[in-house]
């Protein structure tokens, strides 16, 4: 087979007897056209390794993007696919995703893209609960618009349209996809491939809405640097004492291990055991928290989602939460197979219905 | 009692030709139902049948008030009727409200029944009564028949079981069955349809029936009606007919649509009044293939629509006007992307919220050009309640066909009125289906197969689909331009002029219809002078008053628009050969300047935007006007300015800002008297 590219191929996909999908499978020829520098490259590489990984043929996957420097990635991706309008991604999706259970959908948005415009969608996506894998390129700021303070930007971020400082406070993706009762909820960064390989396959193995917010920094515009690519354990030269201090990196979630994170793991996430609130302390504190993102009750991870704002420079990436709830997809389909057990219903017995006469010729 | 007693009498009846009856009540009356059902019965005994429900926009509006007026209006017939009738000539009034809102528009000599229950002193002051219509004598042009309906149906249904409030109210039914009584209708139909509705509530199933029953017999019993009425069934066409609301017909077409493409209905849809049955209805249809999506706003209703249609459904939204504003954004993506989708706007009174559930025609020009870019789009509208089905499937066919999102105009009056409707044998509905790619349609310049998105159809410019699933096809759509035959972006100038007036030319030859002229009188060019040409709900009044006017001996032919994106090929040769063409259209004239700028020929206007249906008389009246202008005077009363009292109504009102001191009295009066007559229609 060939892409509109005049890309020649063999056939690929989940047909039975084809040959497993490669990297070369999910690319298509069209000019990846972003900046030098910006971490869209390597998650774009990143999916296009991943795709094949997860054994799903092209043709039966599709990516949905909304408006923004992110938002073009559908693409560079040689599935099916809309390049929507702004904000409204979700909704597209949604009505792919319920009607076509065998097809496997994902949504790549911005913060502007999710959480200004589109925010609605979001929420809504999330709260159904639909079979949908959304990619958040989080990078604080409107790129494709040239540099204006987005919502996910500092206070006090300098800009085109706020040069004397933006006032505004800026959403924490984690904590609003809580709220929204979203059933996984994870947070990786665009410079650590493994990690962002190891989140986006959580991602695609859950059931249901799946949100993973990618930070990333952006090499035109945005302030916020570049986040360090060590893995964990590694440590730079000079770790100073203090747990806030950048140079930690962030704290990385495992589920089932302690939260602990410096050097020598010295700090630790520790739950108050009066008031439940999560805070820092030493790694040796008998109250460290072990990480648990199956926990039903969001409190917790809200409050992990909240901790980077007073404690730490950057937030913990990991999964935060990951629970099993009916996929909007899965109930809307069993409605369906319900209502019609015996196929499709006779249109002429609709038309006629119980209250119609006959005039007679 | 006994079903065989209630069905003895119809010897002696007087034959009526036509009646319009009006039921009116508080809004908790029930006055829709008790309208709908009346019209029900008229239509199983043959009769055609035309209604007119209006009702306020609030759920509940203060109990009592000319505000809280609820009414349904029906016209029964012996023969072909499309409107609800000017004036009634029998009101049911079941308060003092009721009856101060529309005892105006009775004919004069006609029937009043009234409920003496709530004539009481605080009734009749929430009416604004100073004085008791009953004994003033301002009643006695009318044949007045004043009941106790809520005491007699108390009585009635004393043995149910019921809390007073609730007994009272299945006064309703009662007044349902004194009525049926006096046209001489069977309420067996009527008395299924309760059990069926009130299933699951024995007590209140049982009351209702009673009361329906007492009713019946008290017509009968009390020898208070001189006369007792009939209409006989009109002759209509061989078939099998059911009695249908707009709204529904429309949501049947959609699925007749589907089900003759054999794909599955997807909706997305938003509640909007006066668009929310339409969901409603599909909503019920899971058994059938239908599937509903209730999405957070109207934006997202549209786009799980267009999401649908690209995953292989038969994507459809359904709203009014506000929906339609928010809707424009992904109209335009649908139209770049050439994706089939039909979006129906049920429109109301505008703008902004407006009048949710009045009827206007003032979104033409929104379905025509309201998108930023060359945006073209079909538009289509619905001319009456049945004709909703039949519209519906050719939006669909037309979006299969072409690829193409298409606009079907609906208003309130069509949504809300009912009318007869032959069912049609699903054998001679037309399939619609289209072939979706399958394989490979061009080679590289290597000979390797692929697949061109945006390679076209000779005839009809359409570009193949391929849904996700189908293997060796993946292509990428979206907003953004695209390079012919590929679907690549392209930021090519010469690329962008060619897809922006290929896009034109594929809407532009659209297959529709030409356009036929209704004039006994003859073909145009050999029959009458003046041409009245409408477009969607004003087809029945127009209809009905072209038959009024040629029964006094005039000429005047009658065209109705359908296709309004594309017009019909023939429309500027129809038009030419009238010396006027008057336009009748419920906003302020945008058809008439869409057909000026489509064939250069000017109309007259006839313009009003009360949030009503045109009048019989109003338009007859008007259209003699226009050709006894001509007859007078070859320049006759023609031009572009409206013929209305609008002049008049503003010069009043400059009238009254001139008189300083007196103004606020007066525009208070006027408004005031606006309001009344608006309640009343």
């Amino acid at each position: 087979m060939s892409t509109i590219n005049g890309k020649a191929e063999e056939p690929v996909g989940g047909a039975s007897g084809r040959r497993a999908p490669t990297v070369a499978d999910f690319t298509t020829g069209q000019e990846v056209r972003w900046c030098p520098g910006c971490g869209d490259h390597a998650i774009l590489s990143t999916m296009r390794g991943l795709l094949p990984a997860l054994g799903v043929a092209p043709e039966n996957t599709v990516v949905v993007s909304g408006i923004g420097c992110s938002s073009r990635l559908p693409y560079y991706l040689d599935t099916y696919g809309i390049h929507s309008i702004h904000g409204r991604a979700p909704s597209f999706a949604t009505g792919i995703s319920i009607n076509r259970p065998d097809l496997s959908v994902w949504v790549v948005t911005g913060d502007g893209d999710a959480l200004a415009i589109g925010g609605n969608h979001l929420i809504h996506a999330l709260r159904r609960n639909v079979n949908l894998k959304i990619l958040l390129l989080n990078n604080h700021i409107y790129g494709l618009t040239k540099g204006q303070a987005s919502p996910t930007s500092k206070v006090g971020t300098i800009g085109p349209s706020s040069p004397f400082g933006s006032l505004d406070n800026p959403f924490n993706p984690i904590a609003l996809a809580l709220g929204a009762g979203a059933t996984f909820v994870a947070r990786t960064i665009d410079s650590d491939r493994r990690h962002l390989t190891a989140t986006l396959t959580a991602a695609a193995a859950h059931k249901g809405a799946a949100l993973v917010e990618i930070r990333q920094g952006c090499p035109t515009f945005s302030a916020i640097p570049r986040q360090p690519s060590r893995a964990a354990g590694e440590t730079s030269p000079a770790e100073p004492d203090d747990p806030s201090a950048p140079e930690h990196g962030p704290i990385r979630l495992s589920p089932g291990l302690p939260i602990v994170f410096g050097a020598k793991e010295q700090w630790g996430v520790v739950r108050d055991p009066s008031t439940g609130e999560l805070g820092i302390g030493h790694g040796g504190d008998s109250r460290v928290v072990v990480h648990d993102p199956g926990t039903q009750n969001s409190t917790y991870a809200y409050g992990l989602a909240r901790l980077a704002e007073t404690s730490l420079a950057e937030p913990p990436i990991g999964v935060y939460r990951s629970v099993s709830q009916p996929s909007f997809d899965q109930l809307y389909q069993e409605r369906l197979a319900t209502a019609r057990p015996d196929g499709r219903g006779d249109l002429r017995s609709l038309l006629t219905g119980s209250d119609s006469w006959v005039v007679a010729g | 009692m006994p079903t065989e007693q209630l069905s003895e009498r119809s010897e002696g009846a007087r034959r009526l030709e036509n009646v319009v009856i009006r039921f009116a009540g508080d809004s908790g009356d029930g006055m829709q139902l008790t309208g709908d059902r009346f019209g029900a019965q008229a239509a199983a005994i043959g009769n055609d049948v035309a209604t007119l429900p209006n009702y306020p926009a609030e759920i509940r509006a203060p109990a009592g008030t000319v505000a809280g007026v609820s009414s349904y209006q029906l016209h029964i017939a012996d023969h072909d009727i499309r409107t609800p009738g000017d004036q009634p000539d029998v009101l049911v009034a079941m308060n003092p409200a009721a009856l101060k809102a529309n005892v105006a528009e009775l004919r004069p000599g006609g029937v009043i029944i009234l409920d003496t229950d709530s004539f009481t002193v605080l009734g009749l002051e929430k009416a604004g009564y100073d004085i008791d219509p009953l004994t003033d004598g301002s009643l006695d042009a009318f044949q007045v028949h004043a009941i106790n309906l809520t005491g007699f149906a108390a009585a009635a249904v004393a043995d149910h079981n019921l809390k007073r409030k609730d007994a009272a109210r299945t006064k309703n039914m009662f007044a349902l069955g004194l009525v049926s009584w006096m046209f001489s209708q069977q309420i067996e139909d009527t008395i299924a349809y309760l059990q069926k509705r009130f299933a699951s509530k024995p007590d209140v199933q049982a009351a209702n029936v009673s009361a329906l029953r007492a009713g019946w017999i008290y017509g009968e019993a009390s020898e208070a009606f001189a006369n007792v009425y009939e209409v006989k069934p009109a002759p209509l066409p061989a078939g099998t007919y059911r009695h249908m609301k707009g709204n529904k017909a429309v949501a049947y077409g959609l699925v007749a649509a589907a089900h003759q493409a054999a794909m599955p209905l997807f909706l997305g849809a938003y509640p909007i009044t006066p668009a929310s049955e339409i969901l409603h209805e599909l909503a019920a249809l899971a058994s059938n293939d239908v599937r509903s999506f209730q999405a957070e706003d109207e934006i997202a209703a549209i786009g799980a629509a267009i999401g649908g249609s690209y995953a292989g459904m038969l994507g459809v939204t359904v709203t009014s006007g506000p929906g339609m504003a928010l809707k424009a954004e992904a109209l335009g993506l649908a139209v770049i992307m050439e994706l089939p989708l039909v979006i129906v706007n049920v429109q109301r009174g505008g703008p902004s919220t407006g009048l949710p559930t009045k009827t206007e025609q003032s979104d033409l020009l929104q379905a025509l050009y309201g998108r930023h870019g060359e945006a073209p789009m079909p538009v289509i509208a619905v001319r009456s309640a049945a004709d909703g089905f039949d519209a519906a499937m050719e939006a669909a066919r037309i979006a299969l066909a072409y690829r193409t999102p298409v606009i079907l105009l609906s208003d309130a009056y069509i949504a809300n009125g009912s009318e007869p409707w032959r069912v049609p044998e699903v054998e001679e509905l037309p399939f619609i289906g289209i072939d979706l790619a399958t394989e490979p349609n061009a080679v590289d310049a290597d000979g390797n197969p692929i697949f061109l998105p945006y390679a076209r159809d000779p005839v009809t410019l359409a570009r193949p689909l391929a849904i996700p699933g189908t293997p060796g096809l993946t292509h990428r759509i979206g907003g953004l331009e695209k390079a012919d035959l590929t679907g690549a972006v392209s930021y090519d100038p010469d690329n962008h002029d060619l897809m922006i007036r290929t896009r034109q030319a594929k809407i532009d030859n659209i297959d529709v219809p030409p356009l036929e002229v209704d004039d006994p009188s003859g073909p145009p060019g050999s029959g009458a002078d003046v041409l009245v040409i409408g477009w969607g709900s004003t087809w029945g009044p127009i209809g009905e008053a072209c038959r009024q006017v040629r029964a006094e001996g005039m000429k005047v032919a009658q065209a109705h628009l359908r296709h309004i994106v594309p017009l019909p090929a023939n429309l500027a040769s129809v038009l030419s050969e009238y010396h006027t063409v008057l336009v009748p259209e419920m906003n302020l004239g945008q058809l008439a300047g869409h057909l000026r700028r489509e064939t250069l020929i000017d109309t007259v206007g006839y313009n009003q935007t009360r949030g009503m249906p045109f009048r019989t008389a109003e338009l007859a009246s008007v259209i003699t006007r226009v050709i006894q202008g001509i007859d007078e005077d070859a320049s006759g009363a023609t031009g572009t300015k409206p013929v209305g009292d609008v002049g008049a109504r503003l010069a009043a009102i400059s009238e009254a800002g001139a008189a300083k001191p007196a103004a606020r009295a007066g525009t208070a009066t006027a408004s005031q008297h606006d309001v009344t007559r608006e309640a009343g229609r």
